[in-house]
């Protein structure tokens, strides 16, 4: 008897089922990438409740009419000043130097019509009805960038990185180095720029 | 010469194609993981609209709500904004009994720390978008994320 070697098994159809998977795969799974903004809503409180007073001046009032157009403190104003005057408002710091509430951190203007501390700095945002979620979002957007940029700056100036960065990192799970220590400083740089941004009834 | 010309003129032997299902299921098994199942069909206009100050949104603990005009095939609907969660069409009333249902689904020591996940179309009324939210401030569900898309800079 001959030797004979074992055929060679024609493999070609088997790409041809792998390829077919492969599209089923493909048309019903997603790659989830969602990213967003994240807010906590206010607690749904009874109404017979007085809101507590807040000074005139540390309020930062941003209306969206219909167009998106935007009123920051009843001047209109472009969306991409928003992020600036926003800014400028927080870290104004107008309690005067010697006084409870000084605000040691901040390198704004200190005028004394502005914002006391960025604790008690709130900006509420008022959007109509009719106005588009565009709009209200990049509205939101641009005020978290300016909490953002204020919180990055001063975690650059205490630690020497990005606040930013490195709660993304965190997020991400892909930080190096003592994770519950670098979060006591996050909090840190949270509690000098708390984000205080509310909205208003539209329909009122 | 002859001696190495045995069997006269040979063809060229064909390209061996035993590796092409090797690499069609490295792809296969990438695309398996990298990916997940739809969990529901979105009967809603989907264009997000765009920011640059985004956070990753915890997959484990969202329920979503979708909101915006009625999609292709659900154009008897009307144009007017509409919310949609789990699978179905809901009204603003409806949405505490339908969000609470779909937390369920969730797992349940992850039930406590659930996010309310919109994804809205960019060209809804911001007013409806806040008539939910007066329903999960009711409902206690007060961690909420917006949806975008990605940009690096958000103002043109």
């Amino acid at each position: 008897m001959a030797r004979r070697t074992a055929p060679e098994i024609n493999a070609g159809s088997m790409a041809d089922i792998a390829f077919l998977l492969l599209i089923f795969f493909l048309v019903t799974t997603t790659i989830e990438k969602d990213r967003g903004l994240v807010r906590a809503l206010p607690p749904d409180t009874p109404t017979e409740l007085t809101p507590p007073i807040i000074k005139e001046k540390n309020l930062f009032v941003v209306i969206v009419n219909n167009d998106g157009e935007l009123l920051v403190e009843n001047e209109p104003m472009e969306m991409k000043d928003l992020q600036e005057a926003a800014i400028e408002f927080l870290d104004n710091g107008g309690t005067p130097r010697g006084q409870e509430g000084y605000c040691d951190y901040c390198q704004g203007k200190r005028s004394l019509s502005s914002s006391d501390y960025p604790d008690k700095a709130i900006i509420t945002v008022k959007s109509l009805r009719e106005s588009s979620y565009e709009s209200f979002i990049t509205v939101q957007n641009e005020l978290v960038g300016a909490y953002n940029f204020l919180r990055d700056r001063e975690s650059e100036r205490l630690y020497g990185w990005k606040y930013t960065d490195v709660s993304a990192q965190i997020d991400e799970g892909v930080y190096k180095g003592n994770e519950e220590a670098t979060k006591e400083k996050l909090d840190i740089i949270k509690n000098m720029y708390p984000q205080k941004l509310s909205e208003i009834d539209p329909k009122q | 010469m002859s001696k190495f010309r045995k069997g006269g003129g040979k063809e060229l032997p064909a390209i061996s194609t035993a590796s092409l299902p090797d690499i069609v299921f490295m792809l296969l098994f990438f695309f398996m993981v990298a990916t997940v199942l739809r969990k529901n069909d979105v009967k809603v206009a989907q264009i997000l609209p765009s920011a640059d100050q985004t956070e990753k949104l915890k997959k484990d603990r969202s329920v979503y709500i979708f909101a915006g005009k009625p999609g292709e095939g659900y154009k008897n609907l009307g144009t007017e904004g509409k919310i949609q969660i789990g699978d179905k069409f809901v009204d603003v009333n409806e949405v505490q009994p339908a969000i609470l249902e779909e937390r369920e689904k969730l797992r349940d020591e992850l039930k406590d720390y659930v996010m309310v996940a919109f994804k809205v179309d960019k060209e809804t009324n911001s007013g409806l978008v806040y008539d939910v939210k007066q329903e999960l401030r009711q409902a206690n569900l007060l961690k909420v994320i917006y949806i975008t898309t990605q940009t690096e800079d958000a103002v043109q």
